[in-house]
């Protein structure tokens, strides 16, 4: 049983990573702002479920699993939020989607 | 290192800014693997939250681009390079990290964990040592990040009686922008109580786990200061005016010496604990909650009349 808890927790774990990795693989390689958001935070959201579901695992059943599934919900509300603050700002300071960057713009001319 | 060298490379202020959040938090993650949650739990709070958002009102100010640097960098760059192999060199004589044997090991780190449980009976070492042992030096501090505050008020001349200005963030007004704002409006809405709830939790948790006055001031300042992004400043103003922060930074300073007088009047030393209570433990528990609560009112009223300061200049 604490095998199958461990083993559990550690697919949990690596594949929260590999989310993870692929999300900061998007965020360098999408070529506008609209779509690297896109790639970074739902990535970055998944990660974290898979991520703290590891460790809560590996906590048991105690205090601290309850703290970790405290902060799941609270990232769970942010994390999702700012990313939809971040969109309405570029979107309401003028960067159309499918338009470069501002500063790749810059060392692109 | 990557991300300091990045920040002194880039020509982008705002760039600098986000990486120095970032380096905050890679920063405070080593903390934490290095066995110390309470400087870690500090450097998180202050350096990757208020800071980053200190920092972008100061932006808001200034240009976002660092202007071409002045001639005669050769010297200063040699200066530093000499210094910082001083330095360098001068760690290669320090015992290794975690050593047993090294001195702070064999003297003072023992005798706070044998005296801590009989004299002050708190189970948090680092908040007995900060708050009671070396509570002058966090006096100390206290009166710094006053002073801080202070300063910045001075150059940004903030003052308490003038009405603020018209809300900064137009968007909000109009119907166009409402629409866009409402998600984050609702969710921070939910969370502002909690986050204060919490701060208020790390606060008084000080004594049992990491904690204390710091971490638990600039958490209560960062869900305030999320109520002022997302209802405008002058509505978080009608809240908090900026004479209730002074008050705030004020009475925090003033409780902490008020203790270490009280500590005279009743026949000990300047910031003695022991004659506060019936027994001199449990005037040690009630001197460390009294200063605590200093700390963490001077250092929430500090912060928010900084962030304030910044936000109501407004736009020129």
């Amino acid at each position: 049983m604490d095998t199958l808890i461990d083993i559990a927790s550690w697919l949990l774990l690596s594949f929260g990573g590999v989310f993870v990795f692929i999300g900061g693989i998007g965020a360098l390689r999408m070529p506008d702002l609209y779509t690297r958001m896109h790639a970074a935070s739902l990535t970055d959201t998944m990660g974290t479920v898979l991520i703290i579901a590891g460790v809560m695992l590996q906590a048991g059943a105690s205090l601290a699993s309850i703290k970790l599934a405290a902060i799941l919900i609270f990232l769970l509300f942010t994390s999702p939020t700012s990313t939809n603050a971040l969109a309405s700002a570029a979107l309401l300071s003028g960067l159309r989607p499918g338009e470069a960057l501002p500063w790749r713009k810059e060392s692109e001319t | 290192m990557i991300t300091a060298l990045a920040i002194v490379r880039t020509p982008n202020l705002f760039v600098a800014v986000m990486l120095s959040g970032v380096f905050s938090l890679l920063l405070a993650a080593n903390f934490f693997i290095l066995d110390s949650p309470d400087v870690a739990l500090t450097e998180a709070a202050v350096g990757a939250g208020i800071s980053t958002v200190l920092f972008l009102g100061a932006l808001s100010l200034t240009a976002e681009h660092e202007r071409a640097g002045s001639a005669n960098r050769f010297a200063a760059l040699t200066v530093v390079t000499a210094t910082s192999l001083v330095v360098i060199y001068a760690t290669l004589d320090k015992p290794p990290m975690g050593d047993p044997n090294a001195p702070v090991h064999q003297h003072v780190a023992p005798w706070y964990l044998k005296n801590t449980p009989e004299l002050i009976d708190v189970p948090n070492i680092v908040t007995a040592v900060l708050a009671s042992f070396r509570g002058y030096d966090t006096l100390g501090e206290v009166f710094v990040v006053f002073t801080a505050g202070i300063g910045v008020l001075f150059l940004l001349g903030a003052n308490p009686g003038k009405p603020a200005q018209p809300s900064r963030t137009p968007a909000l007004d109009s119907t166009k922008g409402l629409r866009h704002y409402l998600i984050p409006r609702v969710v921070g809405r939910l969370l502002v109580p909690f986050i204060v709830l919490f701060g208020l939790y790390v606060q008084f948790h000080g004594d049992y786990g990491p904690g204390g006055g710091f971490q638990a001031g600039a958490i209560i300042a960062a869900g305030i200061i999320l109520f002022a992004l997302i209802e405008g400043e002058d509505q978080a103003l009608r809240v908090l005016p900026q004479r209730a922060l002074m008050g705030l930074m004020v009475s925090g300073a003033l409780l902490y010496g008020s203790v270490g007088v009280a500590g005279i009047l009743l026949g000990g030393n300047f910031l003695d604990y022991s004659v506060l209570g019936s027994n001199p433990v449990a005037g040690q528990h009630i001197g460390i909650l009294l200063i605590e609560i200093g700390v963490g009112l001077t250092v929430t009223g500090v912060l928010l009349s900084v962030f304030f300061a910044f936000a109501i200049r407004g736009k020129s």
